[in-house]
């Protein structure tokens, strides 16, 4: 101990070893993604590489013709507008149905809570084509809804409820909502009661506490499940194009018509690669809004 | 200011397991009063139960003479201390701690200043702007401490709020928690394994096991006075012989014992409780107070500040005595397997019911 040269060796003492240790463990984990990394590669990149190179491919010419069209025709900003402001409004949707459910389902004794999971869940069994069909059966001018409604004398004539906004959003949200409740009840599920108890006790009402505590504490489920739904809405398909009797145009009902009706690849690959800029750009909005990563990495 | 707490016939079940069975209890204005028992006694229960976040199924709780049962918790301005401290992850050790006076609408500066006033407390005063998840499990429970006091509660609970302290850091803050006492004189409810911070702190300790209280009386008279095998057990260390009584007398190993004064009444089997350190060793000299005990070393165990010295007596029983370890006493220290004359004085008699333990 008193012998300072002993002291000053065992500072350095295995310092290259531990180094050394420590890259191998940083190999290792690098050599175990790497499978991972592979398939990201070959199934992400490379399609999405191949579609941005495309969407530069206008009647076997290279140029910029495809995106120049967007910005020429104003039906695409009608469509573009169109495809966020229904995501937006189903996501906002899908909150306020959602949310009181997770919370519910939060709540609930484990055993409970398991049979109200898979009540969100079982549709997933169901094809969404399906399930959009049902509701069409549900909303038609002598669906069940409309029947129903004249039946007991509360309208004269059946609503417009199918083959415009209203159905491709009442049809979309259905589909969407576990998407939101998912995520929001594996956070909600994680809050430790006792801080509601502790704010109670501190003096709060339950209303308060729920705002000051548990609603700060499931955003991370929220923003998540909200940008699942959102980002989901956004490149849907089948439900607008069955529900929305041809009233409501979406992005990719246009990049299917593009591919399909004119063979246009080159067409359809640039709204591809615009749908995913607004992708790139809702999620950097969000980030610097509310800071991703400081909300999930708590 | 302070306020009297009465609680009468409290029950709370979970299933068919009894958490609390017809629990009373009554806590004068200022006590500090504090709850010892082992784990799943029904300590945090009870504090619950006051706080409003677990209801009972039948009692009644008053408060100055105020049934508060039914009044919802956040309207009961107590005090408490969770056991996992129960703080906010997405507030700051300043924010959380300044949450109770929030939201009894205390200004900005102030908020500020008397959470920092409450943190330099438990000394974390250096601390405030840091996040929950980047302190130690002490300092937790400090901030946890900082935050019930805040708002200088009528009534504190605290559930073993200087659990995951070292010995040293935890004595300071008792010395602190018990000059807030007598500052601030609130009705303060504690909760503690620890059998010496109870007998430390506290104006009373109440004994619970599986949800019954079963003796509630000053520091000192549970210690030297339990009132059953349970408490006698459960507080310090004891050392039990087998007693038989006739007629009058405490017969233990063939001879009538000299007993303190009020020890004699009863009758069939009881136990004579005997404490470590209120063993003498007797010399050749006579003691005429002294109740002999007569036995051989069995093991000698190097303590620090004491020494445990192990003694097996005719009848197979072992007990344990206590000495100080001063040299000049280490030198006299009997060896192993040497015969020992062990006394108990009259005045240190305690007699325990056999029938009472359960
Ligand atoms: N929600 C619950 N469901 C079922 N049993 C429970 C529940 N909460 C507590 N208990 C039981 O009630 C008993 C009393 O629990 P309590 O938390 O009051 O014990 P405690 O005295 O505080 O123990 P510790 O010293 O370990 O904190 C325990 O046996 C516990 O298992
Ligand atoms: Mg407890």
């Amino acid at each position: 101990m008193h012998d300072m040269t002993a002291c000053q060796r065992g500072h350095t003492l295995n310092r290259q070893e531990l180094a050394a240790d420590e890259r191998r463990e940083k190999r290792q984990i690098l050599g175990l993604s790497l499978p991972a990394a592979a398939i990201i590669l070959i199934l992400l990149v490379i399609p999405v590489g191949w579609l941005f190179a495309l969407s530069f491919v206008s009647n076997g010419e290279i140029g910029l013709a495809n995106y120049a069209r967007m910005v020429e025709y104003s039906a695409y900003l009608s469509i573009f507008s169109t495809t966020i402001l229904v995501s937006l409004f189903v996501t906002l949707l899908c909150i306020v149905l959602g949310y009181p459910v997770a919370y519910l389902l939060g709540q609930l004794p484990p055993r409970l809570a398991t049979i109200g999971l898979a009540f969100v869940i079982v549709p997933f069994w169901t094809s969404i084509l399906v399930r959009t069909y049902a509701w069409l059966v549900i909303l038609q001018r002598q669906g069940i809804v409309n029947d129903a409604l004249i039946g007991i004398g509360l309208i004269d004539e059946p609503l417009r409820l199918a083959h415009n906004l209203t159905g491709t959003i009442i049809g979309m949200t259905h589909v969407m909502l576990p998407f939101l409740v998912l995520p929001l009840y594996a956070t909600v599920r994680n809050i430790d009661g006792d801080l509601m108890r502790a704010a109670n006790n501190m003096g709060a009402s339950p209303a308060r506490a729920f705002r000051d505590v548990f609603l700060p504490l499931s955003m991370p489920g929220l923003i998540a499940g909200s940008l699942l739904v959102f980002i989901l809405c956004l490149g849907f398909y089948v439900t607008p194009q069955i529900l929305g009797g041809g009233r409501v145009i979406m992005v990719s009902m246009k990049i299917q018509q593009n591919v399909q009706t004119y063979f246009d690849w080159g067409a359809g690959s640039a709204l591809g690669v615009v749908l995913l800029l607004i992708v790139f750009a809702i999620f950097y909005l969000v980030h610097r809004l509310a800071g991703l990563d400081r909300i999930f990495a708590r | 200011m302070a306020c009297s707490i009465t609680i009468r016939d409290v029950r709370k079940t979970y299933g068919q397991f009894v958490a609390l069975d017809s629990v009373s209890l009554d806590i004068a204005p200022g006590e500090f009063l504090t709850l010892l028992g082992p784990s799943g006694s029904g300590k945090t229960t009870l504090l619950m139960i006051l706080a409003g976040l677990i209801r009972p199924e039948a009692g009644s709780i008053t408060v100055d003479g105020d049934e508060i049962l039914r009044k919802p918790p956040h309207l009961r301005n107590i005090g408490m201390v969770f056991q996992n401290y129960a703080l906010f992850p997405h507030m700051s050790v300043g924010e959380n701690v300044g949450y109770p006076l929030k939201l009894r609408k205390v200004g900005a500066a102030e908020r500020y200043e008397r959470a920092r006033e409450a943190l330099k407390l438990v000394q974390l005063d250096h601390l405030m702007d840091r996040r929950i998840n980047q302190l130690s499990g002490g300092q937790r429970q400090r901030v946890a401490l900082a935050r019930a006091i805040v708002f200088e509660p009528q009534i504190l609970l605290m559930d073993e709020p200087l659990s995951a302290l070292d010995k040293k850091l935890r004595e300071q803050m008792q010395i602190e928690l018990k000059h807030l006492h007598d500052r601030l004189g609130m009705t303060t409810v504690y909760v503690t394994h620890d059998q010496r911070e109870a007998l430390t702190m506290s104006d009373r300790v109440a004994v619970m096991n599986h949800g019954h209280i079963l003796q509630v009386a000053p520091p000192r008279q549970i210690y030297e006075r339990p009132s059953d095998r349970f408490v006698a057990d459960f507080v310090g260390e004891s050392n039990f012989l087998p007693v038989e009584m006739r007629d009058g007398a405490a017969i233990f190993g063939g001879t009538a014992l000299q007993l303190a004064e009020g020890q004699a009444a009863g009758s069939g089997n009881k136990a004579l409780l005997v404490r470590p350190e209120k063993l003498d060793i007797l010399s050749a000299a006579p003691a005429p107070e002294h109740n002999p005990i007569d036995g051989t070393v069995e093991e000698l165990v190097y303590q620090g500040e004491t020494m445990l010295i192990y003694v097996t007596l005719p009848g197979g029983e072992t007990i344990a005595l206590r000495r100080g370890t001063r040299q000049q006493a280490l030198s006299e220290m009997p060896q192993v397997g040497e015969p020992i004359r062990l006394g108990l004085h009259r005045d240190d008699t305690v007699l325990i019911d056999e029938a009472a333990h359960a």
